[in-house]
């Protein structure tokens, strides 16, 4: 069988040590090893954006980072923004109100691209928003109620 | 019959599907971990076509971690062949299956199939296994295709043409010597991907105990899944659970059932463990049905005031290297739909289906629809050109009259119903259309090409009823619906329609809430699950709220109606002395009432027969839609062409729409943003290439260009109601009318731009490329 190495990873605020493959990929290391299987694999080559977590608070493709390269790190996936249904982020808030997704697929990682954003621009303008989530591919929403949704996010934390 | 308070129903109720999918907790079917899962991977042709000399999968089955490799060899005559659907007297038709048989007809056609313990032994052992192939000339142009001395794809057959099917009229050919002017135009419908975010993934297991078979599968259709693979592994359907769970995208392309499908069923039944693919972007660009890949002619006779007489037209359609479920009937609907909103008295077409050494082709958001609006819509601008009037007043000269319902077409489709000037008037309105034209007219004078474009398109949907395509498909076009009422009040509605992404969830729970008075939140709907779900289609044309919804209103209106005779019964009255209103039956001008979850409970629990009722709360419904509906829309685009680079830009986007009475305005929304998005993809970026020898060059996202969100300004809609009589909700259907009204709209803009060039067309994708060598040949040729 392929050698391994050790990985320590800390997800959502969890301490994970695992022996992987040196090729393993990070979203595979999340969804595979981890089950955090709300990051969605779109094209494996960086360009849809559907794998979309942080890794150290900035929004990577996890398709194209190894897990060995996250080794010490800290990610986030979608699972890490809500504790529970009750205390969902402002930007899930922001995607169910306006009907932000459709077959949800590419919701994940649009949600963890507009969040890299809004960390560093609370108050985006339109063309903002269009520009930020430009890496990110959606086939069903058209990306308007996207941009709605982000808006929407910015206000509530604007006014919290 | 219920008739639907609007409590919610009408309104925009956030999604009941939202709040596992923010959070990341749906389930996909890549998603579905099961012990003992093993992992497959296929070895697919690099060739178009060929004879399959030898394989050789030694080194790949001694790879570590695998687990089995297979041929066609392994699983001849126990499985297969594929599920492939469209039948038709006369048709040139063979066999396809699962694994090549000796030959390959495309590129990606899945030649072998290694089985491993974890995904990355089997990507690494498919890798292992050795094809020989002897290659032989492809055919990858659909018009050199129909050559009689051209290269076949399927020696057996006398010919690439699987279909031909002229109509030809005597009235059209005098209509053509009478009228004042004709014109020709040749317009491509190019091939494109229905590139959903989710690609294909499938995951099969067979339980020895039981003898039961269960495969999640990223499928629009389960119920045709359960059927297909019943008949390809020769298994009774009964043993057999399709379940599409959270379902990433479709747009047409998750309709079929795949050759993998039953392959990976039969994998699981000899491995006697659970099986998992998922496919990558390469391959879902190199095997997921393509969409359109037409190549029309058209002639139209008009006369020197705008009216068009009549349209002779051509299909030429691409089949590719296999016959889907809906391939060549699409091909057939682009004439049926030909006339658009107009009124012309007479059509001839020929429709040909073309075999070739390309990925077949199937419906894709609209199919047949789009193609024929695009060629209606494009022909009524140059009838505009060439009689010196707006395309506006083009359109308003040929619209069918609002009184004219229900009206039959000269392609002999018969329209439901329709008010073509009320949409347009509403469209113009909201642009202000003579300012619009009047800004062009300056930016023209300051040398900017600055275009407007407008369509007016209607189509079809809700397909039904069974009977026409239904015998060659195996399948009826009505849907069902189940309400089961709880002790408690409490409802689950179990829908025949598989969404993935529409909204159906929500839209059903909001018809059941209003139903029985009872809350969103007490409704729970149930789809994708062929165990659950007895039978069912899809929401395929535009089918999810027209067919799906209107089966689940017969299915309320009978347990609505056996909630009353039983509250009639315990309150001691006739039945026709029964009020209900939100969720209370009332002894009509008295105060005995009863709540509809008094109604439940009395129908489960309390041993009071009620004379001629059995116990329960619970009703089936099967609606077969009597015709067909047409919604209708009027949409407008304004583009500004960078003439150094040919670069363009939308500058402005609005679309009042009319798709009847409308469930959850807000889902609608979605629909339509989503929809004209994805068809100003096809008008501008999107395109499937093959080389001359049939390599696939568009087989990654570096190039295959999809829409992206600032590619777009922020878009205008509004709609118009107009219902239909064709099922109990006065609903007609919203999921294809954005792609099938968008592409024509931009590309009617960019023409619009460059026509005081001399240009009057870019075919589509209207790539700055295209554009740029357009205007540099225009301007030369001045």
């Amino acid at each position: 069988m392929p050698r391994s190495v050790p990985v320590t990873v800390t997800v959502n605020g969890s301490a994970h040590e695992r022996e992987v493959e040196p090729r393993t990929l990070l979203v595979h290391f999340l969804r595979e090893e981890l089950d955090l299987t709300g990051v969605h694999i779109g094209c494996e080559s960086t360009l849809c954006g559907a794998c979309t977590v942080h890794l150290n608070g900035r929004a990577v493709k996890s398709c194209t980072v190894l897990a060995v390269q996250a080794d010490g790190q800290e990610v986030t996936t979608i699972e890490g923004l809500a504790a529970d249904a009750n205390n969902l982020h402002p930007l899930q808030v922001g995607f169910w109100e306006k009907h932000g997704l459709q077959c949800g697929y590419c919701t994940p990682g649009m949600i963890m691209a507009a969040k890299q954003l809004l960390d560093d621009n609370p108050n985006p303008t339109e063309d903002e928003i269009r520009e930020a989530i430009d890496g990110n591919i959606c086939r069903c929403t058209g990306y308007q109620q996207i941009v709605d949704a982000v808006q929407h996010a910015a206000e509530a934390a604007g006014a919290a | 019959m219920v008739t639907f308070r609007p409590n919610s129903v009408g309104k925009a109720i956030k999604r009941r599907e939202d709040p596992r999918l923010i959070r990341g907790l749906g389930t996909y079917t890549d998603d579905v971990k099961l012990p003992g899962m093993t992992y497959a991977a296929f070895v697919r042709s690099d060739f178009p076509a060929g004879a399959i000399r030898s394989i050789d999968t030694t080194a790949a089955a001694d790879h570590p971690g695998v687990v089995a490799a297979y041929t066609y060899a392994d699983m001849d005559g126990q499985v297969g062949p594929s599920p492939v659907g469209a039948e038709m007297p006369g048709m040139g038709k063979a066999d396809h299956p699962l694994l090549a048989d000796g030959r390959v007809l495309h590129v990606g056609q899945p030649v072998a199939v290694v089985v491993a313990e974890t995904p990355y032994a089997a990507r690494d052992a498919a890798g292992l296994v050795e094809v020989d192939i002897e290659p032989r000339e492809a055919v990858v142009d659909v018009e050199a295709a129909m050559a009689p001395d051209a290269p076949r794809v399927y020696e057996e057959l006398d010919s690439n043409i699987c279909i031909q099917v002229p109509v030809p009229n005597p009235e059209a050919d005098k209509l053509f010597e009478q009228a004042d002017q004709t014109l020709s135009m040749r317009l491509l419908n190019q091939r494109v991907a229905p590139f959903p975010m989710e690609g294909r993934a499938i995951c099969a297991h067979w339980e020895e105990g039981p003898g039961k078979l269960t495969i999640w599968t990223s499928n629009q259709a389960p119920h045709f899944v359960k059927q297909q693979i019943a008949m390809c592994l020769r298994i009774p359907e009964i043993r057999i659970r399709a379940i599409a769970p959270e379902v990433g995208g479709g747009f047409g392309a998750k309709i079929p059932t795949y050759p993998e499908d039953p392959l990976l069923c039969w994998v699981s039944r000899e491995l006697r463990r659970p099986v998992k693919w998922s496919e990558t972007r390469t391959e879902n660009l190199l095997g997921m049905t393509h969409g359109r890949g037409h190549v029309e002619k058209i002639d139209v006779a008009f006369q020197n005031d705008g009216r068009v007489l009549a349209l002779k037209g051509q299909t030429i359609s691409e089949l590719g290297a296999w016959r889907s479920f809906y391939g060549p009937f699409i091909a057939l609907s682009t004439h049926t739909m030909s006339c658009g909103c107009y009124d012309i008295r007479a059509v001839a077409w020929e429709t040909f289906a073309v075999y070739t050494n390309t990925m077949a082709t199937e419906a894709y958001r609209g199919a047949g629809r789009p193609e024929a609006a695009y060629i209606i819509e494009r022909v009524m601008d140059e009838v505009a050109a060439a009689t010196g009037l707006d395309p506006v007043a083009v359109r308003r000269r040929n619209f069918v009259d609002k009184d004219a319902f229900p009206h039959t077409t000269a392609s002999g489709a018969v329209y439901d119903s329709g008010d073509y000037e009320k949409t347009l008037d509403r469209m113009i309105e909201l642009v202000g259309y003579d300012d619009a034209r009047e800004a062009q007219r300056q930016a023209r004078d300051d040398g900017r090409l600055v275009g407007i474009g407008v369509a007016a398109f209607t189509e079809v949907c809700g397909i039904g009823p069974s009977g026409g395509t239904a015998p060659h498909q195996r399948m009826g076009t009505w849907e069902s619906a189940t309400v089961r009422v709880e002790p408690s009040g409490n409802v689950t509605v179990y829908t025949g329609v598989s969404p993935h992404g529409q909204g159906q969830e929500t839209a059903f729970a909001q018809m059941a809430s209003d139903a029985f008075g009872v809350g969103l939140d007490d409704v729970v709907v149930v789809h994708g699950d062929t165990d659950q779900v007895q039978h069912g289609v899809g929401t395929f044309g535009s089918r999810g709220i027209a067919v799906g919804g209107a089966a689940l209103h017969m299915a309320l209106t009978k347990v609505h109606a056996k909630a009353t005779r039983i509250a009639a019964h315990h309150l001691d009255a006739p039945v026709d002395q029964i009020d209900y209103e939100d969720g209370e039956f009332t002894v009509s001008g008295t105060d005995r009432k009863l709540t509809f979850r008094q109604v439940a409970e009395m129908a489960h629990l309390w041993n009071v027969a009620v004379p001629g009722e059995e116990p329960g709360l619970e009703a089936v419904a099967r609606f077969e839609p009597p015709g067909t509906t047409f919604p209708f829309g009027a949409h407008l685009c304004q583009v500004e062409v960078d003439p150094e680079s040919g670069q363009i830009e939308i500058q402005r986007y609005v679309a009042v729409d009319d798709f009847g009475v409308v469930i959850n305005p807000m889902l609608a929304d979605g629909q339509r943003i989503g929809g004209v998005v994805q068809g100003i993809g096809q008008a501008m970026w999107e395109e499937v290439q093959y080389d001359d020898g049939g390599q696939l060059l568009s087989g990654t996202l570096m190039d295959y260009a999809v829409p992206r969100a600032k590619h777009f300004p922020r878009m205008v809609l509004d709609n118009t109601v107009t219902p239909t009589d064709v099922n109990p909700l006065g609903a007609k259907g919203i999921g294809e009318l954005g792609t099938i009204g968008s592409t024509p709209c931009v590309v009617n803009a960019i023409v619009d731009a460059l026509r005081p060039l001399g240009i009057t067309n870019i075919d589509m994708p209207a790539k700055p490329e295209r554009v740029w060598q357009a205007i540099q040949a225009a301007a030369s040729a001045q």
